[in-house]
């Protein structure tokens, strides 16, 4: 790259970034927007064509990069490693490849003991074709993000794909060192539809939108200290969030681990009671809870922080 | 899954200097394109590995008017495909090219 180009300002690319929904975006949009313009090294890239052994035998198409793209990049010139799933294959859900890509990453990541990872996450979970595959790369992407976290690697999740974050995919986002979400983002294990089906309609009305929002959704995910930070659905904000994340978060070690336990048991004390998410707003002395659901971005942000900043000392 | 292959003349080398791009999705009625600068300058070459079968006839006359239209001379185009319509399948191949044709931001 030469002087030159490093100077033009690129206002395509700036405009882009700006009003370009994270939520519409495909997971290489999201990558190539947020990164600085034209720093993203691909790693396995499609044109290996690396793709699911399994499919085929349910007579599936397969899809060249398997649903995630990994590869290492720079944000506002600080090395970064990066993966992103395209939520719109298969549910972005994790199959062996797909679940492959993401472990080698934690582990190249875990070997410089430094630079950060970021989690584009936009998956339902596992890969029902390929489950058993799947469960054992979601065991495995859990160790070695663990083991990265251990020798100091920073890694931030980013949430706010229309595939939401689930299953397997919510349980490697708890492990994170922070989490970013949107308004559009949901985190969860189990989502709508499965605890219906499992429950009844009667414990979880998955035809519920305005529930199922207010239960999984950004905002409650942040409201609770799920996600450490909440966003405009735009790739601007998430980029701007992922500099703030991984220049404050914390390190870890025995210390962090039991204050973390330590916050989870006084969550559980002071909500596990409420019935509603409305119900643990109330109980936060959130004024107007029954306004939060509606309430534009930057106001949700405004009494977000207001409530209370994440502990920095847990996760 | 249906496999289908089909080899062309074109008239010009398709522009630019990328190696390889790619587009798409592999949803329902959706495809992915990849395009890579591997053939004499001359040649297209597109594979498709396709989910709908028995539509060898429309996938034929998409391709010729593509590299009729683009003149995607030297590109090797392959298609992981989930169900698309003619239009769309058009569309991505069009949007294909112009890729590997433009340079770097």
């Amino acid at each position: 790259m030469n002087a030159r180009k490093l100077e033009a300002p690129d206002v395509s690319r700036v405009a882009n970034s700006k009003t370009v929904s994270w939520y519409e975006a495909s997971a290489r949009q999201r990558v190539r927007l947020m990164l600085d313009a034209g720093s993203f090294q691909e790693f396995i890239g499609p044109e290996q064509r690396e793709q699911s052994p399994h499919l085929r035998v349910f007579d599936l198409p397969t899809q060249f990069d398997d649903g995630i793209v990994v590869g290492r990049g720079r944000i506002a010139g600080t090395s970064i490693f990066v993966a992103a799933q395209e939520g719109r294959f298969m549910g972005g859900a994790f199959g062996e490849v797909h679940g492959a890509k993401l472990t080698g990453l934690l582990r190249a990541a875990r070997d410089t003991k430094s630079v950060p990872v970021l989690i584009l996450f936009d998956t339902g979970g596992v890969r029902l074709q390929e489950a058993n595959a799947g469960e054992l790369a979601i065991a495995e992407i859990m160790r070695a993000l663990i083991e990265a976290r251990m020798a100091g690697v920073k890694i931030v999740g980013l949430i706010g794909g229309r595939a939401g974050c689930y299953g397997g995919g919510g349980l490697i986002a708890g492990c994170c060192s922070a989490l970013a979400v949107s308004e559009q983002g949901r985190i969860s294990v189990s989502g709508p539809e499965v605890i219906e089906t499992n429950r009844g309609v009667e414990e979880f009305d998955s035809r519920d939108r305005a529930l199922v929002w207010r239960t999984m959704g950004g905002k409650h995910r942040r409201l609770l200290g799920g996600a450490e930070a909440f966003v405009d659905d735009t790739i601007q904000s998430f980029r701007n969030i992922t500099l703030h994340l991984i220049g404050s978060v914390p390190g870890f070690g025995l210390d962090v681990l039991k204050a973390e336990q330590a916050r989870l048991e006084e969550r559980l004390q002071r909500f596990g009671d409420c019935a509603d998410a409305m119900d643990i707003w109330r109980a936060k002395d959130i004024f107007d809870a029954e306004a939060v659901p509606i309430m534009s971005s930057s106001d949700f942000i405004d009494l977000a922080n207001r409530d209370g900043d994440p502990r920095y000392d847990a996760r | 899954m249906e496999t289908l292959s089909y080899r062309h003349k074109a008239q010009e080398r398709a522009a630019g200097s990328k190696s390889l791009a790619i587009i798409g999705v592999v949803a329902s009625g959706n495809l992915e394109v990849l395009v890579e600068r591997l053939l004499p300058d001359t040649e297209c070459q597109v594979d498709i590995n396709t989910a709908a079968e028995g539509f060898g006839a429309v996938w034929e006359a998409v391709v010729a008017d593509f590299v009729e239209r683009r003149s995607p001379g030297g590109l090797k185009l392959s298609i992981n495909d989930g169900g698309a319509r003619p239009d769309t399948v058009a569309l991505r191949l069009a949007q294909a090219v112009r890729l590997i044709e433009e340079e770097d931001r």
